[in-house]
């Protein structure tokens, strides 16, 4: 149990993930507004990309931007490739972000509500 | 790597994120949203992810909010301020448990920062010492997009064009 705790303090940022992923993960479940779920999605999807760049920190480098003065060992550095692999990852997000908005949009032209109870009630 | 605020700037992220959360207007919540957004690019700017965080800066905390706003905009106020309704007993005990199962794990994770951790030993050092003498590119996030994974960043284009293309059909139809 001691030893649980000592390596959550040395990783904060492990910590604030899983946080931010619950947190996220419970208003997605747990909320009626499909706005909200939205911004629930939203927090889920950060959080995990805040995980994927935390491993690519390595102690003591610098940002993956090649000075020659410095050269080109991989120590010097930090690890380019999780951020490249994100990069892609938040253009996609926003890109579905948008997409469930238009159909938030259409759903409320369509009912006149964002409430999923009431949306229910006027289906049937 | 200094913990002096690297701690303050986690736990605003938190509260921005609660707040999103906790709040009833919906405007007001998608615009603490892009608060935490601009956090989270100062993160990843400290992380030493600086394109990450210029794109977090630009396309989430900016393109995203607006895109939240936009849908806003269009509804009426009393649809925007939202009731809430107690949750059920499933999800609160269920995710406090994904919680501690997750934050059990931790201690088989690599050390923050391990310059060996496996992420950081198996390919990656390829790109590091290689990029610039075969691309001629200094910034080595630019030289894996753009290069070595030119076809990939191509076909995001084509998921951006269809996002579009769905947005257009979804809401480009006239109301009967």
């Amino acid at each position: 149990m001691l030893d649980v705790i000592e390596a959550l303090l040395r990783r904060p940022n492990f910590v604030a993930f899983v946080t931010l992923f619950l947190w996220g993960l419970y208003i997605t479940v747990v909320h009626h507004n499909l706005v909200k779920k939205l911004i629930g999605l939203y927090l889920v999807q950060t959080s995990v990309i805040f995980f994927l760049v935390t491993t690519s920190v390595k102690s003591g480098a610098t940002v993956p931007i090649v000075d020659l003065a410095a050269g080109t060992a991989p120590e010097v550095y930090m690890n380019p490739l999780p951020h490249a692999l994100t990069l892609t990852a938040i253009v996609v997000q926003v890109a579905t972000l948008g997409v469930s908005l238009a159909l938030v949009a259409a759903i409320y032209r369509r009912f006149g509500s964002l409430d999923e109870n009431e949306i229910l009630k006027r289906l049937e | 790597m200094s913990y002096s605020f690297e701690l303050p700037l986690l736990i605003l992220l938190i509260l921005t994120a609660g707040g999103a959360i906790v709040v009833k207007d919906l405007i007001s919540s998608v615009l603490i949203l892009g608060s935490y957004s601009f956090f989270l690019a100062l993160v990843w700017a400290w992380l030493g992810a600086v394109d990450v965080a210029f794109v977090e800066a630009v396309v989430g905390a900016g393109l995203a909010t607006v895109f939240f706003l936009l849908t806003l905009f269009r509804m009426a106020p009393e649809h925007i301020l939202i009731q809430r309704s107690p949750p059920p007993i499933s999800a609160v005990i269920a995710l406090p448990l994904l919680g501690l199962l997750l934050l059990y794990a931790a201690s088989d994770l690599p050390a923050f920062g391990d310059p060996q951790s496996p992420a950081s030993s198996h390919i990656s050092p390829y790109y590091l010492e290689n990029s610039l003498r075969e691309t001629q590119t200094p910034n080595v996030v630019t030289a894996v997009l753009m290069d070595y994974r030119a076809l990939d960043t191509m076909l995001e284009t084509g998921v951006i064009f269809t996002s579009g293309m769905a947005c257009w059909l979804l809401l480009g139809r006239k109301h009967s």
